[in-house]
């Protein structure tokens, strides 16, 4: 069996993100990018199912500026077989980048897809479902959970509002990948020598042929409006004289 | 002339908090709305959208699958009626943001998701990096489909009349290729957090699932919700569905007591909405001090019964 995992470079969640001043964005200069942490999930849970033997082949793809090729490098270290990346300076949206994948998905030929539920950079949770959607899967949002039940179904459990709900899905799909999936493992250095030498095949965004217009615009970036300043209390006499007589919220 | 449909989200028979919300935000880009309700009941669930100010027709449409509601199912029905509209919104809660997406992609469409503020029909804001930044959006899609951050928003009230209420005619087969097999959902004896007026929330200082009792007994006393953080939630002292922040509920009540969170930008992203926070931790540095309206540094196993007794006190 052959997985794709795609994966994206992010600020990584531990900085302090600083909106530039003319309200076009974010600053990404010189600033520290990692592997998306849910995607590094899903990675780790691939490489699982190849320890298992489920699945014989892991594909890691990404998409974007030259530097996605540290976040491939990284996942070929963790264990991917392969990677390929498609290069693009553009900044794309989830219906995009669901097409681009869709395309990568008919090339490859995956038996199933996993990724992140969501990048913590955009926050949109949407590219897993909108792939599923353009190749016409089944998807499996939000798991926890993952078993392979034959060749052809996996048993998944998927977070939901209420708790837990578990569904039965038939391959080939796509499963987004929840926070509590895994712990995904460290690369071991002489896993990372190796990575160097595994395939890394690289491809312009303009080779796929595909039309990727949006309609959709950015047009102003800010900061969120500071909460105004706090008071530090002696005691919980003091705060319940807060709470109760000047906010009035007990 | 916008016509905006949004999707009605019920659990066990009852329309839920973050739908109403959605609702008000439909009423944002157009003066009105249209519901749809898809359920395997829908006459009690018309009934009470047709009752909802501002809604001038509920369709519906009824199946035994819909027990459980499949993203690949509701899709299917959402994209019936698609065309009619100029906007599709659902809350963005895990019931939204599972099946919105796949209607958007089929519709050949881009999704905003999580829009806070309706500026107007084309623009729309929305937070990103974790709510560290917001994003105003302009779309010129033709049909724009939205999920909505349902604590940016109050619940529609109700009116007198009711609106009128059609069946859809649809041709529909459920999926065959995912299967329900089962859900597991703990029994509530608090208030919902997502729509809680008042929360105490539990982190890392609380040490073990025991202690957690703690929080659960100041909880009782103010009828809050219970919430926790993601380090709570980790190191096992309450279910995942407990936890506020980026990855699990995002929460907008008017008093939140955070006890023994750290706060970081993951749990901050989830509540920073609140009207008033009250920070209790023994760390003056931890960054949770500087977004709380009152803040209260010491041991939280003496402060804690303390305020029991105190709020216990008030209520007598």
């Amino acid at each position: 069996m052959k997985v794709l995992v795609p994966m994206k470079r992010v600020v990584d969640p531990y900085v302090t993100i600083h909106v530039k001043k003319d309200g076009s964005g974010v600053e990404t200069q010189n600033v520290k990018m990692s592997m998306n942490p849910f995607d590094e999930i899903a990675m780790e849970e691939a490489i699982r199912w190849k320890e298992k033997n489920t699945v014989q082949e892991i594909v890691a793809v990404s998409i974007g500026e030259t530097q996605a090729q540290e976040t491939l490098r990284h996942a070929l270290a963790l264990g991917a077989d392969e990677a390929l990346h498609i290069a693009t300076d553009k900044s794309l949206q989830p219906l995009q980048i669901a097409k681009i994948l869709q395309w990568v998905a008919q090339t490859h030929k995956p038996d199933i897809i996993i990724m992140g539920k969501q990048a913590i950079d955009d926050d949109c949770n949407q590219t897993g479902q909108m792939l599923a959607a353009l190749l016409g899967w089944p998807q499996a949002t939000f798991a926890s959970h993952i078993e392979f039940i034959d060749a052809e179904t996996v048993r998944v459990v998927r977070e939901v509002d209420g708790g837990l709900e578990t569904i039965k899905v038939s391959l080939p799909c796509v499963i987004t990948t929840d926070l509590r999936l895994n712990e995904p493992r460290y690369p071991a250095l002489p896993n990372i020598m190796k990575a160097k030498k595994k395939p890394l095949k690289v491809m312009a965004l303009e080779e796929t042929a595909l039309e990727l217009e949006s309609k959709v615009q950015v047009t102003k970036v800010e900061p969120p409006a500071p909460r105004k300043a706090g008071k530090m209390l002696k005691d919980v006499s003091e705060l319940m004289h807060a709470l109760h007589n000047i906010e009035k919220v007990i | 002339m916008e016509k905006v449909l949004v999707i009605a989200e019920h659990h066990k028979g009852k329309l839920t908090p973050a739908f109403l919300a959605t609702v008000t935000a439909a009423c944002q880009i157009a003066q009105q709305c249209e519901v749809l309700v898809i359920a395997d009941a829908v006459e009690h669930l018309a009934s009470e959208c047709a009752k909802l100010q501002n809604v001038t027709k509920v369709r519906v449409f009824s199946h035994a699958c819909f027990s459980h509601m499949l993203a690949e199912n509701i899709a299917q029905v959402v994209l019936s009626i698609t065309k009619d509209y100029t906007h599709i919104l659902a809350a963005s809660t895990t019931f939204g943001k599972n099946f919105m997406p796949r209607v958007a992609a089929t519709l050949d469409v881009s999704q905003l998701s999580d829009v806070v503020k309706i500026i107007d029909a084309h623009n729309f804001q929305r937070p990103i990096y974790a709510g560290n930044a917001f994003e105003n959006i302009c779309t010129h899609e033709e049909i724009k489909v939205l999920t909505v951050r349902a604590t940016a928003f109050s619940a529609i009230t109700q009116k007198e009349t009711a609106c009128e209420i059609e069946a859809i005619a649809l041709q529909f087969s459920p999926s065959e290729q995912v299967i329900f097999e089962k859900e597991e959902a703990p029994e509530l004896t608090r208030p919902e957090l997502t729509s809680a007026k008042r929360i105490v929330s539990g982190g890392r200082g609380l040490g073990s699932a025991e202690n957690f009792k703690l929080i659960e007994k100041i909880a009782d006393t103010l009828h809050a919700a219970v919430g926790a953080s993601r380090a709570a939630v980790d190191a096992g002292f309450v279910p995942n569905d407990f936890q506020v922040g980026q990855t699990g509920k995002i929460v907008a009540p008017d008093l939140y007591i955070a006890v023994g969170i750290s706060g970081a930008i993951q749990h901050i992203a989830g509540m920073k909405d609140s009207k008033i926070i009250v920070a209790i931790n023994k760390d003056p540095e931890a960054p949770i001090f500087q977004i709380a309206d009152y803040g209260l540094v010491g041991d939280l196993f003496e402060i804690l019964p303390q305020l029991e007794q105190a709020i216990g006190d008030l209520k007598v």
